[in-house]
């Protein structure tokens, strides 16, 4: 069954299409990838999606039009991570994590306990225990990171959507991070639709990947069909190689011979 | 996990210390009890303290005061007193409301034309000769609360008009160009009429010295429904620290939020300024020091905004009724004096997290 569905979605501002008829779905379960150069269109792609950004075409989680559904079960279906989280100023780890509960607590209501034990357990899963009261904008990337996911996490929604969760993270912290990602994905049985740049990480850890080119979908397909050499050279612009490595797909750039 | 660590563990971040709430009461009563011992009538003060004990239920203790003294007491010293926390209260947390609703920390109550609104009602009744500013039927309040709110409905309909629903900045233009426009209006009324301008320029200046129990009985059913719904509203409020799209993505409908902050704030800030004039600074002065000293998350600032507004316009109205004794100096003079260097050290320090 499709856990979200996109269909003929088009963007525009000005005259530039940002989007341009594109469909698309999910089945429940999968891991998506997005990916295609800067510009390509893909966090906008996410965003409408989300439901955040106005769009001719329709979004449909299930079988409801997320142009339907209210803010607040809209937030309970999915979770929702832009590229750029705002950091305000001051805010403790805890606090910041624990907006996530929002979607579960009445407007004029406060936090109860289900949603402290709930945030408790995602610090500890996230190794967040003894930041709890540092305040956000006093961490490092890599950790500041861990609680943009935390605050994903806590949300407890079956579906969520990742902007580019590990451009800011070394080598090691992006592999953390979605062996994370896998797990839990394993643990709830969430479905989970990311954009990356690296294209290596990408092919390992999705089930399908759909590569954006100028608001168009260029290709879509199984990891090694999609990730073409020639296909990868043509849009990105670059000389590519793929190889694969035991079972995985390492995409690595080459210098040219000429220079 | 050591005991420490699970107790801990199982606390709410961002919480109201109940210590502080403390403090913050504590500095309350300090201040309106000290206020209320301190006068040009040189009252006993332990026969201040045994007629207020008098009042309590099931008390009963004669405090040997004259029935002038007690007059002072009750009809004089009390009302003014608790208009002045009640005034107090309510500007600073509306400055905290509008703070966080604009994500702007130099955000104050009269933003949004309200004390430019007032300013012109004020004048029109007083040059119209219908309220001197004393007695039941005084049109100043009315006029100036009319005026206040008028305004902040035109800022409210010129700013979605040009377009604050994609940017609250738009809003606070609009407010801008409001209060320009009224104050114009205003400054004309008041050169054709010089003969009032004294009148004009006391209220103007802020003054408590005229209140009694009318005025407070006026305000303090605006203030609190005012001060419950910003209350209410607190954590929504930590949400859109957010922004509107992630707070939406989060299930918060950020212009309901906004609207209902906005509302309210205005609200008790119309009622404020009608009642007590134009007090700067209160507004910005009290929430930035309770940010600096307790944290920045609006769960703490807003409460502890009311109880240390109250101490603060409480004490200042004390140093300005008895610093240059028997006359006194306008209230809005002493916040403005002490607001405006808090205001560029504000300035100074706002990398340290301030909204
Ligand atoms: N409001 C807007 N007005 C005009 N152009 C816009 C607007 N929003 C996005 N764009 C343009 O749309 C294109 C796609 O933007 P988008 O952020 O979706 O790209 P992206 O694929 O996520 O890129 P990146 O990999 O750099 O994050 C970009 O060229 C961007 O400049
Ligand atoms: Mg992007």
């Amino acid at each position: 069954m499709n856990h979200c569905l996109v269909q003929n979605v088009r963007v525009s501002a000005g005259r530039k299409v940002l989007l341009d008829d594109v469909s698309l779905s999910v089945p429940r379960g999968e891991w998506l990838s997005i990916v295609g150069p800067n510009g390509a269109g893909k966090s906008t792609l996410l965003s409408v999606m989300a439901g955040l950004r106005s769009s001719s075409g329709s979004v449909y989680l299930g079988d409801i039009d997320i142009a339907d559904m209210t803010p607040r079960q809209r937030a309970q279906h999915l979770a929702y991570l832009p590229q750029h989280p705002e950091v305000p100023p001051g805010i403790s780890v805890g606090g910041y994590v624990l907006i996530g509960r929002n979607p579960y607590i009445p407007l004029l209501g406060t936090e109860g306990q289900r949603d402290i034990e709930i945030l408790n357990e995602v610090l500890e899963q996230l190794s967040l225990q003894d930041f709890r009261d540092r305040t956000l904008d006093s961490l490092s990337g890599g950790e500041l990171q861990r609680c943009h996911l935390a605050r994903v996490l806590v949300q407890d929604t079956p579906l969520i959507f990742l902007d580019e969760p590990t451009t800011a993270l070394d080598l090691g912290h992006q592999q953390q991070t979605l062996d994370l990602v896998c797990e839990i994905r394993n643990q709830r049985e969430l479905t989970v639709v990311m954009t990356m740049h690296d294209l290596s990480l990408a092919g390992q850890y999705s089930d399908r990947i759909i590569l954006l080119s100028e608001g168009q979908i260029a290709s879509e397909g199984k990891p090694e069909d999609v990730l073409d050499p020639d296909r990868l050279s043509g849009l990105y612009g670059a000389r590519i190689k793929v190889m694969k490595v035991d079972s995985d797909i390492v995409i690595i750039p080459t210098r040219s011979q000429e220079l | 996990m050591s005991k420490a660590a699970t107790s801990s563990g199982l606390r709410t971040p961002e919480r109201l210390r109940a210590s502080v709430i403390l403090v913050g009461a504590f500095a309350c009563i300090l201040a309106m009890g000290t206020s209320l011992a301190i006068g040009p009538a040189g009252i006993n003060k332990t026969a201040i303290l045994r007629e207020l004990i008098d009042r309590l239920p099931f008390i009963e203790m004669e405090s040997g005061l004259s029935p002038i003294h007690k007059s002072v007491i009750w009809e004089v010293r009390l009302p003014r007193i608790l208009l002045g926390g009640l005034v107090g209260g309510t500007l600073a947390v509306s400055g905290a409301s509008y703070q966080a609703v604009f994500r702007n920390p130099l955000a104050d109550p009269y933003l949004l034309g309200a004390a430019a609104g007032a300013g012109l009602g004020a004048t029109v009744a007083i040059v119209t000769g219908s309220g001197d500013g004393i007695g039941a039927f005084d049109l100043v309040p009315v006029l100036a609360f009319l005026g206040a709110m008028g305004a902040v409905i035109m800022t409210y309909f010129l700013g979605y008009s040009s377009g604050a629903r994609r940017s609250p900045s738009a809003l606070l233009l609009a407010g801008v160009a409001v209060a320009a426009f009224l104050t114009a209006i205003q400054t004309f009324i008041q050169q054709q009429n010089v003969e009032s301008i004294r009148q004009v320029y006391s209220w103007i200046l802020g003054r408590l010295n005229t209140s009694s129990w009318t005025e407070v009985k006026l305000l303090a059913p605006y203030a609190f429904l005012a001060i419950l719904v910003m209350l209410l509203s607190r954590r929504a409020l930590d949400v859109m620290r957010l922004g509107d799209t992630e707070a939406s993505s989060v299930g918060l409908r950020p212009q309901i939020v906004r609207f209902s902050v906005i509302a309210a704030a205005s609200l008790g800030t119309a009622a404020s300024v009608s009642v007590s004039g134009l007090i700067a600074f209160v507004g910005i002065i009290v929430p930035h020091v309770v940010r600096l000293l307790a944290g920045t998350s609006n769960r703490i600032v807003l409460p502890l905004s009311v109880l240390f507004g109250s101490a603060f316009l409480a004490f200042v109205d004390l140093l300005g009724r008895t610093l240059v004794s028997p006359a006194e100096i306008p209230i809005g003079v002493i916040t403005a004096f002490c607001g405006a260097p808090f205001f560029v050290l504000v300035l100074r320090t706002s990398q340290k997290a301030l909204t």
